[in-house]
């Protein structure tokens, strides 16, 4: 009865063609570790994400005198609304959470060089439209952080010579953050964003399954197969990787529903004690900081103090920002190592490397302090930030160099479990 | 792979009741999204109980007030008003109101627990326009006791809001769940209990 | 305003102006207990008699706070609905935000939200930080909110109370407030361990799976 109904849905649609195509016929690795059940995490953020979403569009009002009402509206009086929204804003940092993990398991086994440079650049486009995404969304709740965050971030589009003024009121829809902005960040965060997301999250899973996925040892298992055709290090992804993920996801859901229901604001990290004040037009919160997640980039963007080549230090500052998210995307031609797993390159690049994760984190948490303090020791929070602004730098445009120096190890023909 | 020592019966089992504890969880987890789309505080706030003064309404007159969205009428009904109601019941199409459109204590002749005081959701039971109020004798036809007459489709009701047989709409006019505060004080929206009737 | 913005981001480059506000400062630390629901109770009273004439909290409804926190219809018919409202009302101001800006020269602020846009301990070093101050309109300063219009609402209470008493009143109203600001804390943890135990149970089921399968490899 059963294979008569599939019979019937395969002629007319390739459904188990799929299923064992992509995920029972799907070879990987068979010696993933722990690095790799993000890619699946940030799959079930996402869904988790839009199904909160949905549910809070429904009682959700994009509308200056209404928004900040409305949240407090589903926090309090829609039944379980409270957990929607805690679900959707711890959802959003725990998705940079996944993707940071995701994205440095890249660097760490060289998941972005041939033949998956595209699927690293999809997926750094990805990242980006991430960032647009909880940009958006952030103005919603219409807090004071909300409208200052949104007005500061708009304001580094003015940046920009000649049609930076334009442009940034352009994207306002005014000459301040007001309701059309509002209204069209709505419609960004609901609808154009997520579409443009699940066609990216489309495209980087179709690319993956053509190249086949990396491992922890940088070799590729498709060069040496069994007579059947299917590779010796690889397994089927399910039941092995279907039945580990689901492990996985286990524990990131404890995470996300220990956070949820104990602490949501987690200390003002995921919900900021000014966002429950509502947008206020004539007062700056005391510190306008973006939500943890964008904090490295706006680190570099106020590292930049001094004016050079004539440009002032404003522009300078934009185009740090801009260019340090930029190299991300050439990552797969500045690396000129012979292998790609940390585990067999030298000294140069596990230094290189631990230099910029340490620089990334510290601009990161340097981007929540006042510049003017002192919260490592000996120098003011600006001058660390300054010199972590040239190490994040140099691990990028001093890569050539190192890596073709470096004195790599032999990598075994078979993968290894360690 | 898949060598002869592996314990089927152990895989089976453990594959069994993690999908059964995953979709129990999925199950419960999809109980605050459907309760989510239930009236929020809000609506039931907008749906409270509303008090009336009738204090100043006139004999024969009607009151309308807004209850959930819906109008709501209470007449102070006339001795007259009330004869009416035995002359035309047998043009009825439910005169004795058995079924189920009012609360228990308003099912009786007047529909009322006053007599003269009667509440009625002013929405016709066909396809809910608010019928017009033709409260006077003759003012329908030269036979019309007074009553209600809904212009979308014609349905006649009398002055207990009950309908007359061969229109459109099936049943008699629902009564609101209401209490007596005092004499003029009427609360539409709460049942009168037995506290009250004492 | 473009300019005035970045001019303020450059600002807080060279130096944040605005730093030394904030959650630096030198607070008192408040106890707060949503268990402690005869606190709860007491500070809802004194809010209701002291604060709710000028401060709101509008995002709070009579019968919810009623029902959180134990107090009966009779009770909240009697002590706080005032005229003809209702038990599922918003517990709002009914003074004209225009008649208080000519009265105080600026609206109260709706304080549904300030224990979590502040803090409880910013509530209970604000209202134990009253003083006298001649120069004022009102008479009253704050150690903790300079130039504050607001006077001393609980100047009788701290006169005729002993300090120990009068600490005990305020901390109550902190402890309200810190309810009023998210009324679903009270159950929120209760219902997270359970959920969290569930969690549990399935990543423990999982990984045993995990096991089994990943014999056939290992």
């Amino acid at each position: 009865m059963i294979a008569k109904f599939r019979n019937w849905i395969d002629e007319r649609y390739p459904a188990t063609k799929t299923w064992e195509e992509h995920v029972s016929k799907y070879y990987a690795p068979k010696n993933f570790n722990f690095w790799y059940f993000f890619g699946s995490l940030a799959l079930l953020v996402l869904v988790l994400q839009i199904v909160t979403g949905i549910f809070l569009t429904m009682h959700y009002k994009p509308d200056t005198e209404l928004a900040f009402d409305s949240v407090e509206h589903i926090m309090r009086d829609v039944s379980w609304g409270w957990l929607m929204r805690y679900l959707h804003s711890t959802g959003a940092s725990l998705f940079f959470v996944v993707i940071y993990l995701h994205m440095f398991r890249g660097l760490l086994y060289g998941s972005h060089r041939k033949p998956r440079e595209l699927l690293w650049i999809v997926g750094m486009v990805i990242y980006l439209t991430l960032m647009a995404e909880a940009f958006f969304g952030y103005l919603l709740p219409w807090g004071n952080m909300s409208y200052w965050g949104a007005q500061v971030i708009i304001s580094l589009f003015a940046a920009i010579p000649y049609i930076g003024e334009g442009l940034a009121e352009w994207i306002r829809g005014d000459f301040v953050v007001s309701d059309a902005t509002l209204t069209r960040f709505f419609a960004f965060h609901v609808i154009l964003v997520p579409l443009v997301l699940l066609g990216l999250v489309f495209v980087h899973l179709v690319a993956l399954h053509k190249v086949g996925s990396n491992n922890p040892d940088g070799i590729e298992i498709k060069a040496d197969k069994k007579e059947d055709g299917t590779p010796k290090d690889g397994i089927p992804f399910h039941p092995y990787y279907t039945v580990k993920d689901l492990f996985g996801a286990g524990v990131f859901l404890f995470i996300l529903f220990g956070i949820t229901f104990i602490t949501p604001e987690l200390s003002g990290w995921f919900l900021e004690r000014a966002n429950f004040e509502p947008a206020n037009a004539l007062q700056t919160p005391p510190d306008i900081i973006p939500l943890w997640y964008l904090t490295p980039y706006y680190s570099i963007l106020r590292a930049v103090t001094y004016p050079l080549f004539g440009v002032d230090a404003k522009l300078w500052g934009v185009f740090s920002m801009g260019f340090a998210i930029f190299l991300f995307f050439l990552l797969p031609w500045l690396d000129r190592s012979p292998v790609k797993s940390i585990r067999y390159r030298g000294w140069m690049f596990k230094t290189a490397l631990t230099v910029f994760t340490v620089s990334f984190v510290l601009l990161g948490y340097l981007g929540t302090k006042n510049p003017q303090a002192i919260d490592l020791f000996l120098f003011t929070n600006l001058t660390w930030a300054q010199i972590f602004y040239f190490l994040y730098f140099a691990f990028f445009l001093l890569m050539p160099i190192y890596t073709r120096l470096d004195p790599v190890k032999p990598v075994p023909d078979r993968v290894t479990f360690k | 792979m898949a060598d002869e020592n592996v314990d089927q019966d152990r895989r089976r089992f453990l594959t069994g009741v993690t999908t059964g504890v995953g979709a129990a969880g999925v199950a419960v987890a999809a109980v605050p999204f459907v309760a989510s789309m239930t009236p929020s505080a809000k609506a039931r706030a907008a749906g409270a109980p509303v008090l009336v003064d009738i204090g100043d309404l006139e004999p024969g007159k009607l009151l309308k007030i807004e209850w959930r969205g819906k109008p709501v009428w209470i007449i102070k009904r006339t001795q007259e008003m009330l004869d009416s109601l035995a002359i035309v019941k047998d043009e009825l199409a439910d005169p004795d109101s058995d079924r189920d459109q009012q609360p228990e204590y308003a099912q009786n002749a007047t529909r009322s627990i006053e007599p003269g005081v009667l509440v009625l959701v002013g929405l016709c039971t066909h396809l809910g326009c608010s019928p017009l109020e033709k409260l006077k004798p003759g003012e329908l036809d030269s036979d019309w006791q007074g009553g209600f007459f809904c212009p979308c489709h014609g349905s006649k009701f009398d002055l207990a809001g009950r309908v007359f047989k061969n229109v459109p709409a099936p049943t008699n006019l629902v009564v609101p769940p209401h209490r007596f505060l005092s004499d003029s004080r009427v609360e539409i929206g709460v049942d009168t209990t037995e506290e009250d009737l004492a | 305003m473009i300019r005035l913005i970045i001019s303020m981001l450059l600002l807080s480059f060279a130096g944040n102006v605005f730093a030394a506000s904030g959650a630096s400062e030198d607070l008192d630390s408040v106890y707060v207990n949503l268990d402690d629901r005869k606190s709860l109770q007491q500070g809802a009273a004194t809010f209701a008699n002291y604060c709710l004439s000028c401060h709101g909290i509008k995002y709070m409804r009579y019968n919810r706070m009623a029902e959180d926190l134990g107090i009966s219809e009779d009770v909240l018919r009697e002590n706080f609905l005032v005229g003809s409202q209702k038990p599922s009302d918003q517990m709002d101001v009914t003074m004209s935000e225009e008649d208080a800006k000519r009265w105080f020269g600026t609206a109260p602020p709706d304080l549904s939200l300030i224990a979590r846009s502040r803090s409880p301990d910013w509530i209970y070093t604000f209202l134990r930080g009253f003083f006298v101050d001649d120069s004022s309109v009102t008479g009253w300063n704050n150690e903790l909110f300079e130039d504050v219009a607001m006077p001393h609402v609980l100047y009788e209470q701290q006169q005729n109370f002993e300090p120990e008493e009068y600490d005990s009143l305020v901390r109550d109203v902190a402890n309200f407030l810190v309810y009023v600001a998210e009324p679903v804390k009270l159950v929120r943890y209760n219902i997270g361990i359970l959920v969290l135990l569930f969690t549990g149970l399935f990543t423990l089921l999982a990984y045993l799976l995990k096991k089994e399968y990943w014999k056939d490899i290992h």
